[in-house]
């Protein structure tokens, strides 16, 4: 109290220095090795989600709460429920995934479960069972496996006075990183 | 078990077909002369019998040795059944090579482990199996052991479609992509050809099956359609 009086007859302090325009931070976790990594066609790079480099391998599970790029090596289980996975050219995973969509450029072994769509591109290999509601499969690409389409049901609707969504949990994204 | 009873066929003879000597697998496409054309569709009586069979039902656990494609998976799938694909060409040619194909599946071990790794399902798991023209690139002993493995896990009352290449003279068959595009016909992508291992006619193609139901489909090119009811 004694020294509020002096601080007030301070004189006004220059405005701090702008920092240098700082990039937007990215949503998510990167564990990429490779920054400027691409895939090709260019338009496949998810923009906005976590990756695994291809040059890192990940032994345990994977939980994600965003999209999700795998173009490096992943064994166990990989679990982004309400997101997209893609597993790029380079990917390996050997692990039962479930995602809300799959794309795959790479290989997978392992059965997976996609809430929406499955899309299995030229030169992309799984072997595995699929559930899905939807799925793509170019020609060119290698499937062993069954396929059991998964009807989504009408959704019902719901009672206005329910209690209101709750805030999305912060983001987590979780893999031991071997390498 | 199985083993023995793998041995033994190994050890026996061919079902009743004319078998072609041992050869190196021909590579496809390149310098055959056989199967450089477009994709072409043709009528199917047999994929018509075959699916006519399933009418009504829904559910059913259908096997696709054709490999995985949009056609064959959507058309399936649409129908309200699960299918299980494998590119069973492929997997032999994985599993044997290109040098001695025939040669290694005479092999009882690698022919176990192709079986054990391509079609290794629960006794009475499918409903019905679409086999295509596979069967004519096994050697005898695997194609025995093969169909037997088959009649196991094919639930009884069951159909299985196959074709077999109907020219006793060819030296190499065409091999194709079989996608499907309605019940009743089909799209053939041409994917190089083979030596086949041996040939079958009508006769040779009902001791194959034991003696089963088979029915035969007459088609204008040489392509023999056969439906074997479990």
């Amino acid at each position: 109290m004694w020294n509020r009086k002096k601080d007030e007859e301070l004189p006004p302090r220059p405005a701090p220095v702008q920092p240098a325009p700082v990039q937007q931070p990215k949503e998510g976790i990167p564990m990429s090795t490779s920054p400027n990594r691409s895939f090709e066609p260019p338009s496949q790079v998810t923009s906005g989600s976590a990756t695994i480099g291809k040059a890192v391998m990940v032994k345990g599970q994977i939980y994600s709460r965003e999209d999700l790029v795998i173009d490096g090596e992943v064994e166990g289980t990989v679990d982004v429920q309400e997101h997209r996975l893609t597993v790029g050219p380079n990917g390996k995973v050997v692990a039962g995934i479930k995602a809300r969509e799959i794309v795959v450029l790479g290989a997978i072994q392992g059965n997976v479960e996609a809430a929406d769509k499955i899309d299995i591109r030229k030169d992309a290999k799984l072997v595995g069972d699929i559930k899905a509601a939807r799925i793509v499969i170019e020609d060119g690409a290698y499937f062993k496996g069954s396929i059991d389409i998964v009807r989504a049901e009408p959704v019902k609707q719901q009672p206005i006075s329910q209690k209101a969504p709750q805030p999305p949990a912060p983001l987590a994204a979780s893999a031991s990183d071997k390498r | 078990m199985f083993t023995d009873r793998l041995k033994t066929i190994l050890r026996g003879s061919s079902a009743g077909g004319t078998s072609a000597p041992s050869a190196t697998l021909p590579r496809p496409a390149a310098g055959s002369g056989i199967v450089t054309g477009p994709a072409y569709t043709r009528h199917s009586n047999g994929l018509d019998q075959f699916f006519t069979s399933l009418r009504g039902q829904a559910g059913l656990n259908i096997l696709d040795f054709a490999g995985a494609s949009q056609a064959n998976v959507s058309f399936i799938t649409n129908l309200g059944h699960r299918l299980s694909s494998e590119d069973y060409l492929r997997s032999l040619e994985i599993t044997f090579g290109d040098e001695h194909f025939y040669e290694n599946q005479d092999d009882p071990l690698q022919a176990e482990k192709f079986l054990h790794d391509n079609l290794n399902f629960p006794e009475g798991h499918f409903d019905g199996a679409l086999v295509w023209d596979a069967l004519q690139f096994l050697s005898p002993p695997l194609l025995q052991a093969t169909v037997e493995r088959l009649h196991t896990i094919l639930r009884p009352g069951s159909n299985l479609l196959a074709f077999f290449h109907a020219d006793e003279k060819a030296a190499q068959v065409p091999l194709y992509n079989y996608r499907i595009s309605d019940e009743k016909t089909l799209l053939l992508t041409p994917r190089g050809s083979r030596k086949r291992a041996q040939f079958f006619n009508n006769r040779g193609l009902e001791k194959l099956f034991h003696e089963q139901t088979v029915k035969f489909f007459l088609t204008r090119d040489s392509l023999r359609e056969i439906i074997v009811r479990r």
